[in-house]
Parts: structure tokens; sequence; C-alpha cells
């Protein structure tokens, strides 16, 4: 089946089979690798993308599903020498070990910063419930993303 | 995953006439519980409809004292409305309670009172909360949607349009959720409607239903400790490697303890 989708700003065609999965057509179809397949059982959240702005799993979402949507992934946030402020707030404070959680998590940290307000410890831990990481033992991604959080909530035009 | 036609029908009778004219169908909303089940190979349809593209199926509405989701709603979307927060808040709370955000970004309400999954949490809400299941042709009444695991009365092709929930005058929910899926092991939702009390409890049997011996108790008295005296026995309940039958029994009972504490604090 035909489907055109946007991912990062860029109108993409592809003809896949109807069983093929969101994550397969990032990864295999449009060569963006940085989302990644940790359980394929959608538990662990490292395939997390936003999805018309909203954090989704795409090891969940089928390619028909896929038709006309918007899609942002790690490749579409920053850039290695302008990374977003998420990114940068994983580097400081050193919260990845292996680093294979670590696009998902920051897809869903980035919303999950969006669409709160007063995050603390707590709130970041429940938000980040369906992203599972198996080195550092969560506690300095609570920090980032509590640090990100100031800066992206510091510049917004609230 | 087997290989299968996809499909996005635009209206309701469209999506009917493709689900009749298949021999292997499934409906899909969110994909939340049947993707996965697909991946597992435990389902192979021929055809995936999927609902998504049916507008009337999406959307919140307030009509006199009732509230109206329509099926294709996300968990989300619930648990960020403004009217379901002013109406019935507790329906806000549960839905905020279910998976993660990934899941409640994608995940339907339709979808998932159609599975009847024994540890849903929205089942505890359509038995307890004065609810009707609305359907292409006709109207189910919510205390008797569930008829057992993974089961409704829902024929083949009926497809879930909205759900009409009945404004409690308070009420709360309480779940004791599995630390890895948050699938509750057991949920109870306590309602007051005017002084009249029902009970709605997820996870424990087969499929959601009232806890008719509890609601008589708290009818008569609406204290947390009026609980204890009631007895409740774990025949026909679940026993799975989360939780035994006697557990789950206890657990029922501590539920709706904490259940009946958070309404009266309000
Ligand atoms: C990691 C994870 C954690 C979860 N945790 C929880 C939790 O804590 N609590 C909880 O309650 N749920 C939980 N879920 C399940 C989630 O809520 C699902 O979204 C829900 O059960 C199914 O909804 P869906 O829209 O995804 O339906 P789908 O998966 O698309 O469909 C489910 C079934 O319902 C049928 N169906 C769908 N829509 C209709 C309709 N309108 N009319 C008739 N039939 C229909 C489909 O044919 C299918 O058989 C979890 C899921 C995951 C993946
Ligand atoms: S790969 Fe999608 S949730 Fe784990
Ligand atoms: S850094 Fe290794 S899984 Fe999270």
């Amino acid at each position: 089946m035909k489907v055109s989708l946007t991912v990062n700003g860029s109108k993409h065609k592809v003809d896949v089979p109807s069983n093929t999965l969101l994550v397969d057509i990032l990864r295999d179809h449009l060569g963006l690798t940085g989302t990644h397949v940790g359980c394929d059982t959608s538990q662990c959240g490292a395939c997390t993308v936003h999805l018309n702005g909203s954090s989704v799993k795409s090891c969940t979402i089928l390619a028909g599903q896929a038709e006309g949507v918007h899609v942002t992934t790690i490749e579409g946030i920053g850039s290695v020498t302008d990374l977003h402020p998420m990114q940068a707030a994983f580097r400081d404070r050193h919260a990845l070990q292996c680093g294979f959680c670590t696009p998902g998590m920051i897809m869903s940290a980035i919303d999950l910063v969006n669409t709160s307000k007063g995050l603390d410890n707590r709130a970041v831990r429940e938000g980040l419930e369906g992203n599972i990481c198996r080195c550092t033992g969560y506690h300095n991604i609570v920090a980032a993303v509590l640090q990100a959080a100031e800066v992206m909530q510091g510049s917004s035009d609230e | 995953m087997y290989p299968f036609k996809y499909h996005r029908p635009t209206s309701l009778e469209e999506a009917a006439s493709l689900y009749n004219g298949s021999d292997d169908p499934v409906y899909l909303s969110g994909g939340m519980t049947l993707i996965p089940t697909m991946k597992q190979r435990l389902a192979a349809p021929a055809d995936v409809i999927d609902l998504s593209g049916i507008e009337s199926l999406t959307g919140i509405s307030v009509k006199g004292d009732k509230l109206t989701i329509g099926a294709f709603t996300t968990h989300a979307a619930v648990m960020a409305s403004a009217d379901v927060r002013k109406h019935i808040p507790v329906l806000a709370y549960l839905a905020a309670q279910i998976g993660d955000a990934q899941v409640r970004n994608r995940g339907t309400i339709g979808g998932s009172v159609a599975n009847s999954d024994p540890s849903a949490d929205y089942p505890a809400a359509i038995v307890s909360l004065g609810t009707t299941i609305h359907c292409q042709n006709r109207s189910i009444d919510g205390t008797e949607f569930f008829k057992d695991l993974f089961e409704t009365a829902l024929e083949p092709g009926e497809i879930i349009t909205s759900i009409e929930f009945s404004m409690p005058t308070r009420a709360a929910y309480r779940k004791f959720p599995n630390p890895a899926s948050r699938y509750a092991v057991v949920g109870v939702l306590v309602a007051d409607f005017g002084g009249s009390i029902r009970v709605g409890v997820t996870g424990a049997g087969p499929c959601a239903c009232r806890a008719s011996g509890m609601e008589k108790v708290l009818n008569d008295n609406l204290k947390p400790a009026a609980i204890d005296a009631v007895e409740v026995p774990d025949a026909g309940f679940n026993s799975d490697l989360h939780a035994s039958a006697e557990y789950r029994a206890h657990l029922v009972k501590v539920m709706a303890k904490r259940a009946v504490a958070a309404m009266l604090e309000g």
C-alpha cells in the first residue's frame, strides 16, 4: 500500500506491505535509525516518536494509520551543533549509559514538558511510565528532564 | 504479524459493509490491544477496518444531565476534557491511570470497552455510572454489556459509536495497579447518585460487575469501615501470576474502602 506522511518536515511517499509498522517505515525505508525497537511488544517506549505532536509508540502503529500524519523523530529536534534543550540536559546530567532507551526517553520527555506545568520528581517518573531504561536507574534521567523543563518552560511564550 | 488488507472507511455504513463482506474482519480503533495481539499471532484477521476515518465517532458532549463520549475518543482526550473534569471528574481521574502517556495518546474508550479485558479500568465505570452503550442500530445498558472474559453483548459487526454517562453527585475510583503494565489487578469505583450508592469492580472476576452486597451495606452506612462487614467470596475470581483469587477478594475490600474514603474527602 502507498502511504504519504511528513517526517521531520519533509514529505515522503512509501510503498509498503500493509503489515508494516511505522517504526519500520522510519528505520528501513527512510533510514532514520535513531528511533529504536526495544521490545516490539508496546512496553518499553524505545520507539517513541511524536505523531501530530503527541508521543506514541511507533512499533504499535500500522502503515495505514500513518497516512497523512506528521511525525517528529529524534533526528528532527536538534543537531550536533545545536542540541534541543532536552538533549543538552541529558548530556549535562549524564542521563544515559548505553543510550538505547535515550531517543524514546527524550521524545516522551519533550511531550511531557510541553503538556505539563509544575513538574516535580514524582510527576516526571509518572510521566515516563511508558519508557523503560535498564541501565541508569532513572535518577539522572529525572534530573535531566527537570533541568530541561526549566529551560523549555522559561523560554516559552507563557 | 500475518498480512491483511487495510481499510479506512469514512462512514459507519461503509465500515459495516466492509465487515459483512469479509471472511475474517476486525475493527481497529487505537490499536493498543489489537496490534500487539496481531504481532503475537493471537489474531490473524484478513481485513483490518480502521475506524479512525469516521468523524462522528470522536468527541465529548454534554446534554442535560448526560455526558456522551464518542467511541474513538482517546484516554488522553478524556483526561484533558474540561466537560469531563467538571461533570464526572472521576472519569478523568480513571483515564489518567490507564497504562502510560503513549498508550493514552492512542487507546480509545470504545476499544477498551469493546475488548472487555478483565483488568481494564473503564469497565468499572461502565457498570457503575448509569451508562448506555450506543451502537449503530441499538443501545445497550452498561450493566448488561460485559458478559465474560473478553466477551460483551456486541453482535459480530456491531460498532460502539458512543457511551453515555449519568453524572454522579460524587464518586471515586481506586485501583491496585500491576506495577509493570498499570492494568488493574483490582479496581473499584464507588459512586453516589443523590444518596444511592453504586459500586463497580474490575480486575477481580472474568469481567467487570456491580458489587450489590457492598452497595447494600454502604446505602445504610456510608463509611469505609462498613465494608469490613461485607463478605467477598473469591469463587470464580481470576487467579494468575499477578494475584491469587483469594488475594483479589481481599483487594476488592481494600480498594472499596479507599474509594469510599476518597469520595467522602471530596
Ligand atoms: C503497555 C500497555 C498498558 C496498558 N495499560 C492499561 C491499563 O492500565 N488499563 C487499561 O484499562 N488498559 C490498558 N491498556 C489497554 C489500552 O487502554 C487499550 O487502548 C484499550 O484496551 C483498547 O483500546 P484501543 O482503542 O487501543 O482498541 P483496539 O486495540 O484498536 O481494539 C480492541 C478491540 O476492540 C474492538 N473495537 C475497537 N473499537 C471498537 C468499536 N468502536 N466498536 C466495536 N468494537 C471495537 C477491536 O475490534 C478489538 O477487538 C494498556 C495497553 C498497553 C499497550
Ligand atoms: S519497541 Fe515499541 S514499545 Fe518497545
Ligand atoms: S541508558 Fe541503557 S537502557 Fe537506558
